[in-house]
């Protein structure tokens, strides 16, 4: 019997596509989001509001993630940025070559912004880069509080947290407080913005927290970004 | 459940490896998984099985090191394994820690013998 040291990655594949995206994103001063929640949580809600209160001449895109049907990407294509859905066919989630797939003919120097639907699912997501700056969780109240503590990994590998549909809060069982203090105790540095795509309620505190994270992400074009 | 592209990728590469050593024949593959990496051990191990079965891999088995999360106090370096999502510093109890075990989805070694 043999041993044979070998070293890297299992999806190292997936890793070398992503890291390839990441800096084709930073060398366009693209920022570039990966959306993920349980299916339902409201990420097509979030992004619809989103695009509704951007400019015409917003330089955003979106590719939205399912394993069937192009429902999302009509209901986004609705405002007029460029849309692009990929159907994984069964797959639970999106990799890196389905993004670099997809992004194949378009023109990164068009693009500031690059929002990624996944598909719905708190748990395969997680393990697949797919270049983004950093991962947003949507959490919506009529789940379970503590889904963070079921769900650790994607919780941890989140930037931020929105903690969706509050305006069904007096009709549902769910303890905000304590999935804060879940969230938090899962990811001490998590952010937390509680929203209602219904209502409203939090979208300008999501909206600033986009400009910010443009900010952070490519200091020195501060004054391109026009959100 | 990506178990099954998971254990197809480690096939895949592993095959790539074994197939460059003429003569030898692939016994086991040695992973190393965090308990951060979204794998579930069990369900890779059946997708593994599954997949090498009637194959010319089917002797072939899958070890699975299970790693906890561990982190790393940048105040006074102490390293420790997080349990019940506590993070921070056991020692000193401060809070910035920072991850330096448990995402892990790799390769450990692999072991062969001549056919």
């Amino acid at each position: 019997m043999n041993q044979i040291p070998m070293a890297g990655k299992i999806l190292k594949e997936n890793d070398r596509i992503a890291a390839q995206l990441r800096a084709a994103f930073q060398a366009h001063n693209i920022l570039c989001l990966n959306l993920v929640s349980s299916p339902g949580a409201g990420k097509t809600s979030l992004l619809e509001r989103t695009l509704e209160s951007f400019p015409a001449n917003e330089r955003v895109a979106l590719l939205t993630g399912d394993l069937q049907t192009d429902n999302d990407a009509r209901r986004l294509a609705r405002f007029g940025f460029p849309v692009r859905q990929i159907t994984t066919g069964g797959t639970c989630h999106l990799d890196a070559r389905m993004i670099e797939r997809v992004l194949a003919d378009w023109k990164f120097e068009d693009l500031d912004m690059l929002l990624i639907e996944n598909v719905g699912n708190l748990v395969c997501p997680s393990s697949y880069d797919l270049g983004e700056a950093a991962k947003v969780v949507v959490l919506s109240v009529a789940e379970g509080e503590d889904k963070p503590l079921k769900y650790p990994s994607m919780f941890f590998k989140s930037e931020l947290l929105i903690l969706n549909k509050i305006d069904l809060l007096p009709h549902v069982p769910f303890d905000l407080a304590k999935a804060r203090e879940y969230a938090l105790r899962v990811h001490p540095d998590i952010e937390i913005i509680e929203v209602s795509c219904t209502t409203g309620a939090g979208l300008p505190q999501w909206l600033h927290w986009l400009k910010q994270r443009r900010e952070l992400q490519f200091p020195s074009f501060v004054h391109a970004v026009r959100l | 459940m990506h178990e099954v592209s998971i254990a197809n990728s480690i096939l895949e590469a592993a095959r790539t490896e074994a197939q460059a050593r003429a003569g030898m024949r692939l016994t086991k593959i040695s992973v190393r998984i965090g308990e951060l990496a979204g794998i579930d051990p069990d369900a890779l191990s059946f997708s593994f099985e599954a997949l090498v079965k009637e194959t010319d891999l089917e002797k072939c088995a899958l070890e699975i090191e299970f790693l906890p999360q561990r982190h790393e106090c940048a105040d006074c370096g102490q390293r420790f394994v997080v349990a019940d999502f506590e993070t921070r510093c056991p020692k000193c109890g401060t809070a910035e820690t920072t991850l330096i075990s448990g995402n892990e989805l790799e390769f450990a070694h692999l072991e062969m013998e001549e056919t």
